[in-house]
């Protein structure tokens, strides 16, 4: 009997299988072979720089000095460019963020809806779509030119390309803060600076060390910028980044990638694999502040 | 929209203009440095526009506007004509937009229109690891697995069927002397378009999650499939932020040196063959700067200046339409 009834309710309202509706199941499948496609070659680029990578490095490959481009990979290192990579990026991290910040303030504290505030937001954008080879080539005309090649140019240039993802990201931080905490600050008489430093930036921090680090992952593979600034080649590690040219993971990379000698090649993976992993760790810390950021929020 | 909602005391008319006047010290000039660094954002924009060119006026007026448009690229002879850097930049972008963007939108698409949250983020994960991976490794890897491997089961194949064929033998047959190069625009379109996959793919999906949900729904409720939803209701919602996502590839396309660099092959030539080695702006400046000097370098400053200014004019229209497209939907 209950089987009956039920039997009876089940009446099949879809569209009987039609052209239409195969073409919306053969449209799916193709998006779906739309992710294949980009995933594989993705994954042949990490298993490549894992497997030639992983070769390469031992204790003594990452603490070397740079040898010859003949000599095998079993012989030095590729130390002075993890040296120059760090600090680079540590120097440019430290000059970029803070005026990022403060200018994502302006936008979002400060500016209102006004015309400047809007033309700011505008070229923020337009800035990140700027090549990276254009902020080398400019520290060079404005920088190099004058004091010579420096670790410092190099994060002046980095500097100039992360700027515009800072500001973006952090104003989109700064946005979720709820005004109600703004206006309980104000009715108890804070100044807006006050506000500002004690109430919104701590509400909005872990969103905005999250930004921060997905930034500098982008920026410490980049090269372009590198060639006009740091010039690269160097063999010992120069700590001084202040003066002096210095080397880079990428800047290695790139002059060892045409090279037709395998143990300069073997170097150029096992340079590659570092960078990456220095990239995707600080890709992981980004993501995890972000999912505690989820969880607070919730 | 948000002025009137924010707590602003400074904003308030009549009896608060006193308290105005009354802004501690340190509050003006917190807003100062604010400001400031706000406008260095314009301040680098400007500087760099000056700075690139006033370096490379010794090119400009060594070869004047006809001398610069020209294809002759020979710096032990002192002439420095851009259009063969100019055409190779524009094919390989044009390459990577073309490849990129279906498969953008689809994975977009997937996104938003077929996946839950649950499947869609670790798949959103996945492409911005595409965005990690530093540029010279895409190029390493171009140059060393991809390029050799592409030449002999692809290349060599697709030249040799289409060989003599009208259009498709001019595209895709062998270049000069017969042979299909490793190195080559095509590649370099390649490893350019998954570069830019992922912020077209973002940007896309930013677009399309703009559409309203009413409209999905009402077209699911005319009985469409989600495939008519998608033509009849997504695509002429988003069409203007998509066109917008499409430039800002192209424009990422366009200034990105090193993976180019090390797969196109640094050879300049103007030819409609795509398997053919070729040169484009970024990869000759960062190939050439190290040895140049007086006009050389003034004109590889010069190209710099060139492709800063098509970057930015590609950008500029890119995001008007974005902020445009987004503006309307808001105001539906």
């Amino acid at each position: 009997m209950a089987t009956a009834v039920t039997k009876q309710q089940q009446v099949d309202l879809r569209e009987p299988r039609s052209w239409r509706s195969a073409k919306s199941r053969i449209m799916t499948v193709l998006m779906v072979i739309a992710f294949v496609v980009v995933i594989i070659p993705l994954g042949f680029v990490l298993y490549t720089v894992v497997s030639k990578g992983a070769s390469a490095i031992t204790g003594r490959f990452l603490t070397g000095d740079i040898p010859f481009n003949v000599a095998p990979v079993t012989v030095g290192g590729i130390w002075p460019a993890i040296v120059g990579t760090l600090l680079i990026t540590a120097l440019c991290t430290v000059i970029a963020v803070p005026i990022g910040i403060l200018a994502a303030i302006y936008v979002n504290e400060y500016g209102g809806n006004r015309l400047l505030t809007r033309i700011i937001r505008f070229m923020a954008d337009v800035m990140t779509g700027v090549p990276s080879i254009i902020m080398g080539l400019f520290i060079f005309s404005i920088w190099v030119i004058h004091f010579g090649f420096s670790g410092l140019a190099g994060a002046l240039a980095l500097g100039c390309l992360m700027l515009p993802i800072v500001i973006r990201s952090t104003e989109e931080m700064l946005k979720l803060v709820p005004d109600v905490l703004r206006e309980a600050s104000y009715a108890l008489g804070a100044s807006k600076a006050r506000v500002t430093a004690t109430v919104v930036l701590p509400a909005a921090m872990s969103g905005i060390t999250s930004g921060v680090l997905l930034a500098v992952a982008r920026v410490s593979g980049e090269t372009a910028p590198l060639v006009f600034t740091i010039l690269g080649g160097t063999t010992t590690p120069n700590y001084n980044v202040f003066t002096g040219a210095n080397n880079a993971l990428s800047m290695l990379i790139f002059q060892n990638a045409e090279s037709p000698y395998t143990g300069a090649q073997g170097r150029a993976w096992g340079a590659a694999l570092t960078l990456i992993v220095i990239a995707l760790i600080t890709l992981v810390v980004a993501r995890l502040v972000t999912s505690r950021v989820a969880r607070l929020s919730q | 929209m948000g002025r009137s909602q924010r707590a602003d005391p400074a904003g308030l008319a009549g009896s608060a203009r006193a308290l105005t006047q009354q802004r501690p010290l340190g509050d003006r000039i917190f807003q100062a440095l604010a400001l400031a660094a706000g406008l260095l954002v314009l301040a680098i924009l400007v500087l760099i526009a000056v700075a690139t060119t006033s370096q490379s006026t010794s090119w400009f007026s060594h070869e004047g506007i006809t001398g610069i448009f020209t294809t002759t690229w020979d710096p032990a002879h002192n002439k420095f004509g851009v259009l063969t850097f100019l055409y190779g930049t524009v094919v390989t972008a044009v390459i990577a937009v073309i490849l990129s963007v279906p498969v953008s939108v689809a994975i977009a698409l997937l996104l938003t229109e077929v996946l839950s949250y649950r499947w869609a983020r670790p798949i959103v994960y996945v492409i911005d690891l595409l965005a990690v991976v530093p540029s010279v490794v895409w190029g390493l890897w171009g140059l060393i697995v991809f390029a050799p491997w592409a030449q002999r089961t692809i290349y060599a194949p697709v030249a040799g069927a289409v060989k003599g064929v009208p259009i498709l033998g001019n595209l895709f047959g062998p270049g000069t002397g017969g042979v299909v190069s490793g190195p080559s625009f095509f590649t370099a379109g390649v490893i350019l378009a998954f570069m830019i996959t992922p912020i077209v793919t973002s940007l896309s999906r930013e677009v399309i999650a703009t559409v309203p949900v009413i409209d999905r729904e009402g077209a699911y409720a005319l009985g469409a499939t989600r495939w008519e939803m998608i033509r009849g209701v997504v695509f002429p919602h988003s069409q203007g932020g998509i066109v917008g996502a499409v430039l800002l590839g192209l424009g990422r396309a366009m200034g990105e040196t090193i993976a180019a660099a090390l797969v196109i092959g640094s050879i300049p030539a103007i030819t409609s063959h795509l398997f053919s080695t070729g040169y484009n702006m970024p990869a000759v400046i960062v190939n050439q700067f190290g040895e140049s000097s007086g006009v050389f370098r003034s004109a590889l400053l010069g190209i710099g200046v060139l492709l800063f200014v098509l970057t930015i004019i590609v950008n500029l229209i890119a995001r008007g339409i974005v902020a445009r497209s987004m503006a309307r939907q808001r105001g539906a």
